[in-house]
């Protein structure tokens, strides 16, 4: 039978399996909205009140399950608006399909209203995108961008649609198979390397594990924690690895970088084996390059051969999945039967625990105001370190990802390479879409909120019960730490005094507000509204205003140079 | 160091501009590109020329290699290859002992004069990117070049290697 772009299009996503679409119409996606309307039984429709939200949102929905975000938006404006969004699932290479409507093809190339080359602007931050020229196109395009949105190392792929090619009619055939010949992801571990990757494990005295997001990506958690326990080797996470391994765990040191803890930053740099398990040794993780792990030998697992040797030359590198990698690896190293130097290893976990006796991330809470640190660590409590927790950008994300201690993957969900403010709240209702029953926590800042503020609607027309922690110190916190470590406490246009009043403005939006001034109350109000489980409860917590993040590597100092206090 | 990479990609609108884009958005230097179709409409095959260390050539082949569009990367300079470029030179003669001369210039470097009007001759010389910087460089000694026009290498593997 033949069917209309748009009617192909919704054919596409239930042949996908897409249950829950976020977007906002206009002009030019009309004749695909029409069909989402008559689809609603099949695909759930989530309206976001902003564009960035609705990327934002479909991320979050992609970090917390296994499967790709989708989201719909209009031509020109729209698109535009969605650029932040899938520059950010770039960075962190989230599985993401965005459709963006374009303007009829007659039109195209003549400044027509709400035109923008959506293709041109976004080609350096997507994995791949498409203009579909014909509605003959369309099933087939829809499907490879499926295909490269969830294979390989993820990430965002836009289709642009133009609006004439949706009324356009042709014989519908979903093509279950693709075959894009310069396209084949390397999946397995090449032998040879997996031998020489053991070789290195087995001489190693001072190893270090460091693992990073593309653990979570690959869903290899299990996986890892197999083989980090079967070695008995120290392991760090990255920001976007946290929960890949349980915090909870003996072996593990935290996270490691700029604001990673001491003994994590110490292990790294005094270890004689790295061993990277997806992670891109990005420049928040290393400091600086030049004092990077000086005596240590590299292993490094990644998906992306680009990622090997790009920023650090390593000695072993493996390209593949990690979920067959590390299995390939148990497996060699059951085979061989041996054991590393465990005499040196002893002795290196004794040097570590000297680091941890540290206790870098002490802090202590007074009577009289509240510490953000507190604050996460009473929510950590009292979720039983079982929530998912979504945050900004700023010092917020930082005192989130060392004070929630996340023992399972997929349940911290944050902007890591972009550092994108306003991600937390409509990430975080992604979340809770995919999530109906869940605690989703928004731990975010005075400053981030109010990028994306609109979204408190959102959740209220879909009954999205988030707790939102803002972390209000009144400043834009990250940015006036660095000022007064850097430019002599000259807090150049970041102060945030004047701003709304935040329990009216969560009740104006028909949720519950709350606002927490004293130490005493932080507990009680996390309480109060994680049993308010049907409600949408923004805490707004008077925190601490020049409070800093530490531990702290300064840019350009190496690991081992850390601002303790 | 020099590298000549061969580019095989998709005939598709769009490959370019990934390619050059990716170039720029990077900061990798391009000396010079060169692209066309092929024997199979659906692959166009470019040739570009540019400086950067081992480490960089590595990143720059492995991020072209990552671009959907692209098939295939092979950096020809490392194996024993053959390079063309194509220049066409419009210059006037000004005496009859000048076009003697220009003539003369031609057959040395193995050019062909394939227009002349009024005295102003057009000539088309092709080889290696060395023999045009050396034809320009003789013309120049005797007479004033009003145009020239050049293509950047394009580049093959000798023998059995192909792309
Ligand atoms: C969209 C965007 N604009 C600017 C920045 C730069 N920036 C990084 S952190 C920060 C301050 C964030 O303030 P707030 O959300 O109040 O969190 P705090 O650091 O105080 O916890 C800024 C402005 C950014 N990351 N993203």
């Amino acid at each position: 039978m033949k069917l209309t772009g748009a009617e192909i299009f919704i054919e596409c996503l239930k042949a996908e399996k897409v249950d829950t679409i976020f977007g906002y119409p206009g002009g030019a996606v009309l004749f695909l909205y029409d069909e989402l309307y008559k689809a609603q039984d099949d695909v759930h429709h989530i309206l976001a009140r902003h564009e960035q939200g609705a990327i934002h949102a479909a991320e979050g929905y992609a970090k917390s399950t296994d499967k790709p975000g989708v989201a719909i938006v209009t031509s020109g404006p729209g698109a535009t608006n969605a650029v932040t969004g899938i520059a950010d699932a770039y960075l962190d290479s989230v599985p993401l399909v965005v459709f963006t409507g374009q303007v009829p093809r007659s039109l195209i190339g003549n400044d027509a209203f709400q035109e923008v080359d959506i293709v041109g602007i976004t080609r350096p931050c997507v994995k791949h995108n498409y203009l579909v020229t014909k509605v003959e196109d369309l099933a087939s395009t829809i499907k490879k961008a499926f295909y490269l949105a969830t294979s390989g190392r993820p990430g965002p792929v836009l289709v642009d649609i133009p609006k004439d090619l949706t009324t356009d009619k042709t014989e519908f055939v979903y093509p279950y198979e693709v075959n894009i010949r310069s396209y084949n992801p390397t999946v397995k571990g090449h032998p040879k390397q997996i031998k020489n990757a053991v070789d290195l494990i087995l001489e190693s005295k001072k190893p270090m594990i460091y693992s990073g997001g593309g653990v979570i990506l690959s869903h290899a958690s299990n996986d890892l924690v197999e083989f980090t326990q079967l070695l008995g080797y120290p392991i760090t996470n990255t920001l976007m690895g946290l929960g890949a391994y349980p915090a909870s765990d003996k072996q593990y040191l935290g996270m490691l970088g700029m604001h990673g803890t001491y003994e994590a930053n110490l292990a790294m740099h005094g270890s004689d084996l790295v061993i990277a398990i997806g992670a891109r040794f990005d420049d928040r993780v290393t400091g600086n390059i030049e004092k990077f792990c000086p005596d240590a030998k590299i292993i490094h697992i990644d998906i992306d051969p680009a990622s090997i040797s790009k920023n650090v030359v390593v000695d072993v590198p493996i390209v593949g999945e990690v979920r067959n990698i590390l299995p390939q690896l148990i497996k060699e190293l059951k085979h061989r039967g041996e054991k590393s130097d465990q005499k040196a290893l002893a002795q290196w976990w004794k040097q570590i625990a000297e680091w941890q006796a540290e206790d870098c991330l002490g802090y202590i809470q007074g009577d009289d105001v509240i510490k953000a640190q507190y604050v996460v660590q009473k929510f950590w409590e009292l979720t039983k370190g079982d929530a998912y927790v979504a945050s900004d950008v700023g010092q917020h994300q930082m005192w989130a990802a060392q004070f929630y201690r996340f023992d399972k993957p997929n349940r911290w969900i944050n902007s890591g390479g972009l550092g994108t403010m306003g991600f937390g709240l409509p990430a975080a209702m992604g979340v809770q879409v995919a999530h109906p029953d869940a605690t989703v926590g928004c731990i975010t800042g005075d400053g981030s909120i109010q990028m994306c503020i609109q979204e408190l609607t959102t959740c209220k027309q879909y009954d999205l019960p988030l707790k939102i922690l803002n972390l209000n110190n009144s400043f834009l916190g990250m940015v006036r730490q660095w000022q007064e470590f850097f430019y002599d406490k000259r807090y150049a246009m970041v102060d945030m005094t004047v701003q709304p009043d935040f329990v009216k403005l969560a009740e104006a939006y028909g949720h519950v507000g709350m606002r927490i001034e004293k130490p005493a109350d932080v507990e009680g109000a996390i309480k109060e509204a994680l049993a308010m489980k049907d409600r949408l409860v923004f805490m707004d917590f008077v925190t601490q205003k020049e409070s800093n993040v530490y531990p702290m590597i300064p840019a350009s100092a190496g690991q081992n140079e850390m601002i303790l206090v | 160091m020099r590298h000549t990479l061969s580019i095989l990609m998709e005939n598709e609108s769009g490959a370019l501009s990934r390619v050059a884009g990716l170039f720029s958005a990077r900061g990798y230097n391009i000396e010079s590109l060169n692209v066309a179709v092929t024997e199979d409409p659906t692959l166009s095959r470019l040739t570009l020329v540019t400086h950067a260390n081992e480490q960089v050539v590595e990143q720059i082949m492995k991020q072209l290699n990552k671009l959907i569009d692209v098939v295939k990367v092979v950096d020809i300079a490392g194996n024993s290859h053959i390079e063309r470029g194509l220049m066409l030179v419009k210059i006037k003669a000004s005496t009859i002992d000048s076009c003697i001369s220009i003539k003369q210039i031609t057959d040395i470097f193995r050019g062909r004069i394939i227009d002349v009007n009024e005295l102003i001759y057009t000539i088309q010389v092709t080889g290696g990117m060395d023999k045009l910087r050396a034809f320009i460089g003789t013309l120049q000694q005797e007479h004033t070049i009003l145009e020239v026009v050049r293509s950047g290498a394009v580049g093959i593997m000798r023998g059995k290697h192909t792309l």
